[in-house]
């Protein structure tokens, strides 16, 4: 089996030391750093992505892929660094000001990661402006925003406005989700897209960055 | 008046199916050899770091009414408009599992340890509801006495049942957690609320315990507001209340099946 194969292959059993080591040899034989992400990190990333939105594979095991794929992702970045290498784009995400929940916001974050995207996770309780700013300073495509608290859900509408009336709405797209947002909400406030899931989040800001 | 209780950890520790279960795992699957490790990590984390500790205070209706009104913001109707006036007895009640395992799910993922951190997560919010439940028995014994028979008051009759409503749930404003801290003072036992109406530590589960005749907690799950509920939580505890013993029995590691 091909290298980049046999990594996409551990990768999807989740079996972070053999990422590990199997990107090390591709690296030794003068594979490009490019080429181990696309064909072998995000290749297997992909059918992990693919399994899961199929309900063939469950939470946990995507999580041990995404620890695999950080595995071999820590050798690569240095390298893609350098190169330049341009990611899928940039995705600035956060939990809204006033919510403190995050492991919805970080699962979106692993699966956009495992997607090609570069993420720029701003943590939880995240003014609004601070999502805007990040985002004209990164040069970030889409923010994408997570609240939990029916209390917290207006912080949205403002990340919303905010864009707007700087101008940055035709550039900076935004995707909304959380227990008690629906895609209806996404709609009043003016939202691009809203995400019910991870995974369906990666697919739609894969609309939103095409 | 108010009373604390303090939880044994060992009767948090939800099996491992329930954890599977709440990270949405099928009951037919096996997990494989690395998530089994990692399930036995987080359970392990879990009896390490939680401290469960309760409070709850008996409330009259007309002092439950002023609270459950709270800001005003509920959505009209609800359930719990219609239940609570016809209980035998009412408490407040808050519950937590502690700051440590809070503080440890962040932590993990910090340190690039997701899966762990994730079930954690799971484990955490299965730990703390029965925490909840384990809470609810001593109110439900407060409620109806042991001996089958009725408190001198009349109220608690043998049949009847205990279920717990939250703020955030079923057209209960999460709002009326305001009203629900300034009267039952849980920052006693170590929840402190937010300005956005969230508890910290994020483990902790807060509302009122209900106990009256079973019909009492029956109703359709047809108010406008349900269509948008992803748990629909509801029915199941309303038909565990004629097929269970008075209260829910939920999974934990010395009873996976959740029997009395």
């Amino acid at each position: 089996m091909e290298l980049l194969e046999q990594i996409a292959k551990e990768l999807e059993s989740g079996d972070d030391k053999a990422v590990g080591s199997l990107t090390r040899s591709a690296l030794e034989q003068k594979t490009e750093a490019s080429i181990i992400l696309n064909e072998g990190l995000i290749a297997g990333m992909q059918v992990v992505g693919d399994r899961f939105r199929d309900h063939e594979i469950f939470l946990p095991d995507v999580l041990l892929a995404a620890r695999a794929m950080n595995a071999g992702l820590a050798l690569l970045e240095p390298l893609l660094a350098e190169s330049d290498t341009p990611a899928r784009g940039k995705v600035v995400i956060g939990t809204v000001k006033g919510d403190l929940h995050d492991i919805g916001k970080n699962l979106v974050g692993i699966m956009l990661n495992g997607a090609g995207f570069e993420v720029i996770d701003l943590g939880k309780d995240v003014a609004p402006r601070e999502f805007v700013e990040t985002a004209r300073e990164t040069g970030a495509r889409v923010i994408g925003m997570s609240a939990l608290l029916t209390t917290t859900m207006p912080s949205m509408k403002e990340v919303v406005s905010l864009l707007k009336s700087e101008g940055l709405n035709g550039t900076v797209r935004t995707i909304v989700g959380g227990a008690p947002v629906t895609e209806e909400y996404a709609r009043d406030i003016g939202a691009d897209a809203y995400g019910f899931d991870a995974a369906n989040a990666v697919e739609r800001v894969r609309e939103l960055t095409n | 008046m108010k009373h604390t209780v303090d939880i044994p950890v060992q009767d948090v520790v939800p099996h491992e199916r329930t954890v599977l279960r709440a990270m949405g795992v099928p009951r037919d699957r096996e997990p494989g050899e690395q998530v089994a490790r990692v399930l036995e990590e987080a359970r392990d984390e879990l009896r390490s770091l939680a401290r469960p500790r309760g409070i709850y205070a008996e409330v009259s209706p007309r002092d439950f009414a002023r609270i459950y009104r709270g800001d005003g913001d509920n959505e009209r109707p609800n359930p719990l408009e219609s239940i609570f006036p016809r209980a035998d007895h009412l408490a407040l009640f808050a519950v937590t599992l502690g700051a440590g395992v809070s503080d440890r799910i962040p932590d993990l993922f910090g340190e690039g340890r997701l899966a762990l951190g994730a079930t954690l997560d799971a484990a955490a919010s299965e730990s703390v509801e029965l925490a909840a439940e384990r809470l609810q028995r001593v109110v439900a014994g407060k409620a109806r006495p042991k001996g089958g028979g009725a408190h001198a008051s009349g109220r608690g009759a043998p049949d009847a049942r205990t279920l717990r409503y939250s703020p955030g749930y079923c057209g209960w404003n999460v709002t009326g957690q305001r009203a629900l801290f300034s009267t039952l003072g849980p920052e006693e036992v170590g929840i402190r609320l937010l300005p956005s109406c969230l508890m910290e530590p994020l483990k902790s589960i807060s509302g009122v315990m209900v106990t009256g005749p079973v019909e009492i907690h029956e109703f359709e799950n047809d108010f406008p507001f349900c269509s948008e509920c992803r748990t629909k939580e509801c029915r199941a505890r309303i038909q565990s209340l004629r097929h269970e013993a008075p209260g829910i029995r939920m999974p934990t590691e010395g009873n996976p099946n959740g029997a009395a």
